[in-house]
This record gives C-alpha cells, structure tokens and sequence, in this order.
C-alpha cells in the first residue's frame, strides 16, 4: 500500500492506496501556524487501524516553502554573485546582504577574468559579522564552467553552515533565475530541514520507517535527502499534486485540459498522452521568476467562494473571496449559492442562498433563476476565455529552428477534466457551451492526495561537450570527462542516459519505473575558425517524465 | 527594478539547423554564442521585452519587393522565408503599437538582394528589409521611410531595390568599396534620376572606430533625418563592424553600437551580417537590445576590449570628415540635382552588371525609367543571368503617377514574349504581380 498526504490551503488530504483501489482517504483543516501538526495528525487519522509495515511509499506535499516565501519568513542568506560583461548585476539584489564581485567566465566557460580572493574573505567576513549563516554563490555561465563557484565555496566553507552553489540548481542558463533559486533553496534551508526531519521522527515512532518521498513543483517526488539540497523545488507542490492526480482518468495519446476548481482560484493545466506540460524555464508567478522546474500551470481568481458583485449593472466574479458561500454562512453571494439557487447542488441552507442572488439579480433586473444561471455561465466562460488564451500562448512559443518552426507540436485538447469541490455541477456546463468532451475526476475531493501517492521520482540532465575543448560536461551533477575529436551522438546520449539513471537512483526513483525517458533537446554545431572546422558542440536534455508509477492506476478507473 | 523603458519586441530565430554550406560563415553556428548570452541575461524576463514567434513570410511578400527568377520558390529555402516572415511580424508589433520599437534577429541576411534576384549574392537571397518595408507602406499606408544600413558592407541590394524611390531614403555606412565586397556605394551613388539624393553612400576607410563611426551619425545621419522626417525608421543593423570581425577591416565595438542605436532610434531593427560570433555578436547584440529598450548597457562591454589599442588615426578622422561634408553637400543639393537629371516624360537608360558571389552567377541588366516629377517613376528591367534565364521585370512605383501607371502597363504589354523567358509586372498601387 502506498500513500499520498497533500497539505493545502485550508484542508490537508491524505489516501491510502493499494492493487485495489482508494483503502483509505481522510481530510483534515490545516493550521497554517502549525503544519508540522497538520501533518501528524492526518498520519496519525490515516494510519489508525492499519498496519504501518503494509505500507511501501509514502509521498508528502507541503506549503511550507510556499508559505515562507509569502509571509517573507526567509532566514537571511548572503549572495555573492560575479557578473562579467552585461546588465548589471545590481539589479538582481536579494536583499542586504547581496555582494557583486570580480570575475568573469565567458558563454564558452572559459575564464576571462580571475576571481579576487582577497575581496572574497573580506566579504565572508563582514556577512559572519552580521550573523549570515547560509551563503549561496553564483557566477554568470558556471553551467558551463564552474569553477569560480568552487573556489569561492572553498574560501567561505569554515565560516557558514552550508554554501549553495548556483551550477548545482540547473542546468540552464538564466542568471537573474540562477540568483532567485540559489537564494530560494539557501532561505529556506533551514525551516525545510527541521521540519522534515521532526515528520520523520515522529513517521518512524509510529513505526513507518520507510524513506519519505517528497512531492515537487514538476509533479515528480524526490527523496527526503535529495530534497534538503534543493528545498526550494517543493514550492508550488499543491497544484502538481491535483493536476497529477487526474492522470489516471486521461485518455491516450490526447491532449487534455486539467481545471482544478478550488474555493478562490480555478488552476488551468495541460496534459498531452497522459505527461504534463512543462514549464520552458521554471516557476514564474508575477515578478518571481525561477530556474526551478514546474509544470506549466496558471490560475484565474475564480472559485466557488469567488465574491459577486454587480457595478453599474455589470456583474464581476471575484478575484478575491469574502469567505464561504452564504449557503454556508458567508458575507456575499458566490458561485457556489447561484449552484444551489439552481437546484445543482443540494448541500447548504437554499434560503440564504436564494437571499443573497436575489440581491444580485434585482440589480441586474432579472429573476433569481436567471441571474443564477448568469453567474454559472459567466464562470465557465471566464475560466475557459483564460484557457484558451494559455493555448494559444502555448502553440505561439518562439522556436529556434527551421524543424520545429515547420513540425512543431500544436496543443490541440479534446478533452477536459474537472477537479474540485464544484467540479461534478461545471463539467456538464463546460460539455453544453463548449462542445469538448468534459468529465469531473472521480474522487476529485481527493485526487491531490491521489496525485501525490501516484507521481513517479522525476529529473533532468543537461550536457554539453564541446570537442574543441575537449570535454563533455554536466556541472550541475559535478560531472566532467575529457572527450576526443571524434565524440559522437551515441555517446552524447549513452553519457546522458547513466548520469540520468544515477541521479534518478540517488533521488530515490524505483528501477521499474524508470522507463519514460524522454530526450528533451538536442543540437549539435559544427565549431569553424577561418573557414576551417576546430570542433562540434553538442548540447542535450534528457529527462525522466513526470508520470504515474506502475500497478496502481488501473484500480481507479 | 530591471524594466524596459520602451516596450521592445524581439524575434529571435537563429536557423539552428540551416547553413549555406558547413563551414560557410552562414553556418548554423552563427547566434549560438548570441543565444548563449541573451539568455543567460534573462533577456526575455525583462518586463517590457516582448519574444515573438516569427511568421513565413508568402510569396505575395516578396512579389512587392523584388522580381525572383524565376520564382520565389526556386530561389529560397525556409529559413530565408521566416526570415524575412520574423522581420514582418516585428513590423506588426510596432506597426500595431504593442510594442515601441523592435530587433528582429533573424538569419540568413538579406541586403546584397536587389531588385531582380537570381539566386544568392553576399549570402542573401532575398531582401527581408525590402519585403518588410514594402509590407509596411502596403498594409499600415506609410509613406514616408528611411532604412539606415550600418553593415560593414555597402548595402546594395536594399540601395539598388529603393534607387528610384524619392519616399524611401537609404543611408549605408559601410567599409570603403576598394576594400572590401561588394566594391560599391561611392558618394557619387545617389539614387536614381527621380529620387537623387535619397540614396547615400557613405564609405569608411578600413580602420574607422567608435568616434568615426558616431562622428558620422551625428554630422550626417541625424541632419539628414531631421531633414526628410521620415515616418519610420529602419535599421540595417549589421554587426561586422566589430574589431574582431574576421571579414572586414573595422574597429567598432559593443559600446559604441550601443551608443549608435540610442541616437539613431530606430523603430525596427533588423540583424544583417556580422562574423565575429564568439567576440563581438554576444555583446552587440545584448548592447543593441538594451539600447532599443531603454536599459543601461554601460555593462556590457568585450573582455577583450582595450579602446587605446582601437583608436583611429588622425587621417582616418580627416578622411570621414572630408566624406561626410560632400555627402552633406550633396543632400543640400538633391533637388537640384533631380532637376538636372533629365526632363520628365522622356526615358533614362543605364546598364549594369551584377556578379553573384554565392551562387556564381554573371547578371547582365539593361533598365529604362521614365523621368517623372510626380513620382518615382515606372521603369522596365531587362536581366539576363549566366547561367541562368533572360527576363524583363517591370515595376510601377506605390505612389505612381496617371502617366507613370499607363508607362508600365505600355512597358509589359508591348515586351515581346519571344524574346523572354519571363515578363513579369510589379504593380505596386494595385499590390498585384502578373506573370507573362
């Protein structure tokens, strides 16, 4: 039997899963003042009455990150960046303790001009003098030599607890990104490290000794060690857990669009044959922008709680929620009270229900049932305007070559499937003015649980080997060979494919489920100086797709 | 907070899977180390900064621009259709008004494309400026447009495809024509017998740094433009100026195009040649980008770069003076010198010669354009390529006059079918391309 525990927002959802289906599935409210909490007591609720060595996996999704991030209770992290040639790195300041130094590397990784050790120590001694005990260290192209990162780290390790170092975060270039993640994963460090370590005590108490699994942004798990190096990849793990759990009930080989419809917000992602889309880059909400990988995932302030209103006889949904539908004792009408008013759902009392959209109604000059019927439809029609726009933004991404401007993929769906509280009452709706095939998840109260249970360990590797310089590396695994002028593809792709494996092993991934790789990128450049070829350039991404693990996902259908 | 000062659209589409041949300085290779750096700078993060897909461009496009022989299909690849499609999506943006201005960095390049295109000559195949200028008066109704070409290289297809068109004023600065390819765009190049003096050629002795360079756009290219208030403006933005250029003889750098773009505000941009891919296109490219949307470049500048070693000699200074003072005297004099140039209604012929580096191709061309005081004038192109096919090419100008317009069809209907492979009509006013 396998677990999946999500914390959320207000509720925390936990499932017991087997060969044959739901065993168990329990939902508690979530003190966000105590998560650790929160937690124990949806293991403790889950695991009464069974048998704790039964259980194989146990994967846990938490806003802890999220929450730090939002309230701003980040420890303080010193940042020491060199820039070289370009925008000045002034702009990406993390906060007081943000120190641009000399050095430079070039986008070939060679060194162009040499870090100062001296300006080194006397930064490490000014951030140990202001109390720093977390650093992180970034320099522009250390994904393709990261040398400079490694010297610095040498310099500061005897006076930090831990020095974090930007090549280790991603394979991909983006400096700005580079700096936020490596500050991200220094800043929360330390609240992710106690945190989990207190759940696995208290986990290993109660006799469930097996390695935690933890749930990331891209919908992967990664082990509970391989997470306290990059703590922020659990940021964002809510939406990826619901998403993933609508996996099973996608059909194959079709584009899907998943609509998780929550109480504030309605989260809008795309499946294509059972994976989910990715981000390009990483996380990106507003001005926060990341190198952390994420599926690709947007909301729209519309949820069942969503507060109506009308202005000058136009109506507008939300953004922001009031509280509960008054059906349920809240200040202002909402979606859920125009669902109840029109007979769909019969939880609630009706009576302040019809009170409230009879306000909204009378403004708008219509029966009850008719301005119910507005708002619904108005609804569906926003969220599904948002939808299409991200299609559109999707189908519309720039591509660099001649290929993939004439072949490349067009996220067509032909489906959708609905999430959430409401989703049951939206999805026949969404059919009738939409003609798309739309089915509302079974479970779907509890598919983030589900979601987290089920997703399988996920990662990327990215490599370069340039013959003329004669080495093929991946500085974010530490990994570096000596090449020769006749490196080929077939062993570009057999290098890649062992670092993947290992770091798939390390992170905790299953061997049976590790048979979805995907090669992500490829190039390859001819290197010529005057008219005559120097060398190749070769450059790869090859990834474990976020997925479903094997043996379970039948039983839920 | 980083943020664009102006919105600015950018299409980046640097082929990675097109060459001319492998080792060919068109090489897949070329932005690599372009790409390499825009990204790392988080370019496309910037609030403001806006990527664009590029689009193909038709060959409805092209057929505004240039005649090619003996089809557009023939003469092109992909890659050359979304390049010119990149240039024309840019065009939609700040024709549209999403975005302020707009850097289209596209390969292949297209300014040595003339009028009549063969096939390949100085690694282009057809003009992408020319079809995005075309485009643009078409569709946006534009009337009045300067293309300032700063490639190392005499621009002269873009000179050739706007010789006779009073409406569109071409400034290229280019490396000396005794020095370098394609051996034109002297002074004394100033446009056909209508339109005289909205062609400029300004050459550069081998050598010229920064201060030439900005000597000249401040003297020259800014008192001209303040002069014809163009609607638009246009920039062949050509980066083998550079000092590690490995095909010309130039010292300019990151800065100083930087600097360049700031006072010459262009609204698009569009990328032609420029070789130095691992030294200078990184930091150029990222100095122009900033420099288009607003943001400090001062950082941006080549590990390499020593500004003592690239100073330019005394007579260099003297020469670029001496250039820019008859180019000055010559735009005083353009009207003058249109008048002088013939007397309206009759017909002017000029024959010339065009050797195509790329493809190895020797075009013969005889053309005859009527004198006209109210328009650019209808002319007729007779080409003949070895190898290659014998046409004749008529163009009636956008903004043609009655008698121009009746000079044009009198052109193409009496051509003698026999004696041409094709005959083709380019006619502008009605935006219709026939073929006989």
């Amino acid at each position: 039997m396998i677990i999946g525990l999500d914390v959320g927002g207000t509720h925390t959802d936990a499932v017991i899963l087997s060969r044959n289906g739901i065993e168990k599935s329990i939902k508690v409210p979530t003190d966000p003042a105590d998560l650790f909490n929160t937690v124990l007591s949806g293991f403790t609720r889950l695991l009464a009455s069974i048998d704790p060595s039964q259980i194989q996996r146990v994967v846990i999704s938490t806003t802890l990150t999220t929450n730090a991030i939002v309230q701003q209770n980040m420890e303080p992290v010193g940042m020491i960046v060199s820039a070289g040639p370009g925008i000045d790195p002034e702009f990406f300041r993390t906060g007081d303790h943000y120190y641009a130094v000399s050095g430079s590397i070039n986008h070939r990784g060679r060194e162009k001009a040499p870090v100062n050790e001296i300006q080194i120590q006397d930064i490490a001694k000014k951030l140990k003098d202001a109390g720093v005990e977390y650093v992180g260290v970034v320099s522009k192209f250390c994904v393709r030599n990261p040398s400079h990162e490694i010297l610095i780290k040498r310099i500061l390790n005897k006076f930090f607890k831990q020095v974090f170092l930007g090549h280790h975060v991603s394979g991909n270039l983006n400096f700005p990104r580079r700096i936020a993640t490596t500050h991200l994963n220094a800043a929360v460090f330390a609240l992710h490290k106690s945190f989990f370590e207190a759940v696995r005590k208290s986990l290993a108490e109660k006799g469930l000794t097996i390695p935690i699994q933890i749930l990331k942004a891209d919908g992967g798990t990664m082990s509970l060690e391989a997470s306290m190096h990059f703590p922020g990849q659990t940021v964002l793990s809510g939406p990826a857990a619901s998403i993933m759990g609508a996996i099973p009930y996608a059909p194959e080989g079709q584009d899907v669009i998943v609509l998780d419809i929550g109480g504030t917000t309605t989260d809008i992602a795309f499946l294509v044959d059972k994976a989910p889309l990715l981000e390009p880059v990483g996380i990106q909400r507003g001005r926060y922008k990341s190198l952390i990988r994420s599926l690709r995932t947007d909301s729209k302030g519309i949820g069942g709680d969503s507060a109506l209103r009308v202005s000058d006889n136009v109506l507008t949904i939300g953004p922001d929620r009031q509280g509960p539908a008054m059906a349920f004792g809240g200040p202002l009408p909402t979606p859920t009270d125009a669902l109840v008013v029109l007979g769909l759902m019969d939880t609630g009392n009706r009576e302040k229900a019809v009170a409230g959209i009879h306000t909204i109604a009378q403004e708008l000059g219509l029966s009850d049932e008719q301005a119910a019927e507005k708002v619904f439809k108005a609804c569906c029609t926003i969220i599904l305007k948002k939808t299409f726009e991200m299609i559109d933004q999707i189908n519309s991404q720039p591509v660099y070559t001649v290929h993939d401007f004439l072949e490349g993929y067009k996220l067509s769906p032909q489906k959708i499937l609905l999430l959430g509280g409401p989703a049951p009452y939206f999805a026949k709706k969404i059919e009738d003015l939409y003609q798309i095939d739309t089915l509302a998840v079974p479970e779907s109260a509890v598919a983030n649980a589900i979601g987290a249970a089920l997703a399988r360990t996920t990662c990327e590797v990215s490599l370069n080997a340039d013959t003329e310089q004669g080495i093929v590396t991946a500085h974010e695994e530490d990994f570096a060979e000596p090449v020769s002028k006749t490196f080929s593809e077939d062993e570009l792709m057999e290098t890649a494919y062992n670092l993947l494996r290992e770091k798939a092993i390390n992170s905790g991934a299953d061997p049976e489920n590790m048979d979805e790789v995907e090669v992500v990128e490829y190039q390859k450049f001819n290197i010529v100086r005057n008219f005559s070829p120097r060398g190749k350039i070769f450059r790869t991404k090859m990834q474990l797709k976020p997925g479903l693990i094997k043996g379970f996902e039948k039983m839920l259908h | 907070m980083l943020k664009a000062m102006h919105k600015t659209g950018l299409v980046f589409f640097p082929a990675f899977d097109w060459a001319i041949d492998p080792t060919h300085p068109e090489r897949e290779e070329r932005l690599l180390y372009t790409q390499d750096q825009v990204t790392e700078e988080g370019i496309f993060d910037i609030p403001g900064i806006i990527e664009y897909k590029p689009a193909l461009a038709t060959p409805k496009d092209i057929q505004r621009a240039q005649f090619c022989v003996p089809d557009e299909q023939t003469i092109t690849t992909e890659s050359h259709l979304i390049s010119a499609g990149g240039a024309k999506v840019i065009a939609d943006a700040v024709m549209g008004k999403e975005v302020q201005n707009g850097f289209a960095l596209v390969r292949p390049p297209g300014h040595h494309s003339m009028r009549v295109s063969h096939g390949g000559r100085g690694f282009c195949h057809i003009n992408i400026e020319a079809i995005m200028v075309e485009y643009i008066r078409t569709r946006y109704n534009v009337k009045r447009i300067a293309i300032i070409d700063t490639d190392c290289h005499h621009g002269d297809g873009t000179d050739n495809i706007f010789w006779h068109d009073p409406d569109v004023l071409f400034i290229s600065m280019h490396q000396d024509g005794r020095t370098m390819f394609p051996g034109t765009g002297f002074p004394g190049e100033l446009g056909g017998p209508n339109a005289k003096g909205s062609n400029l050629n300004i050459p550069l002795p081998p050598g010229t740094s920064t201060e030439g360079y900005l000597y000249v756009i401040n003297n020259c290219v800014l008192p001209v433009l303040d002069a014809f208030k163009p609607d638009l403006v246009v920039n062949s933005a050509g980066q083998d100026n550079h000092y590690t250029d490995p095909l010309t003889n130039m010292n300019f750098c990151a800065q100083g195009y930087a600097q360049l773009t700031t006072l010459l505000k262009p609204d698009i941009a569009v990328l032609e040649g420029g070789y130095a891919i691992e030294g200078a296109l990184p930091y150029v490219n990222l100095g122009i980008i900033l420099a288009m949307a607003g943001i400090d470049y001062t950082g941006v500048v080549e590990p390499d770069y020593n500004p003592e070693k690239l100073k330019q000699s005394v007579s260099i200074t003297d020469k670029i003076k001496k250039t820019v003072d008859q180019i000055n005297s010559f735009w005083a004099q353009r009207l003058q010198l249109r008048s002088d140039a013939g007397t309206p209604g009759e017909l002017q012929v000029r024959h010339r010669e065009i050797y195509y580096d790329t493809d190895n191709i020797f075009e013969r061309q005889k053309e005859r354009i009527r004198i006209c005081r109210d328009c650019g004038g209808s002319f007729e192109i007779d080409s003949r390529a070895m190898p290659g096919r014998h046409i004749l090419g008529v163009h009636i100008p956008i903004n043609a006059c009655k008698n121009c317009i009746e000079k044009g069809y009198e052109f193409f209907e009496s051509a003698p079918a026999d004696t041409y492979d094709r005959i083709y009509l380019m006619d502008r006013p009605k935006d219709s391309y026939h073929i006989k």
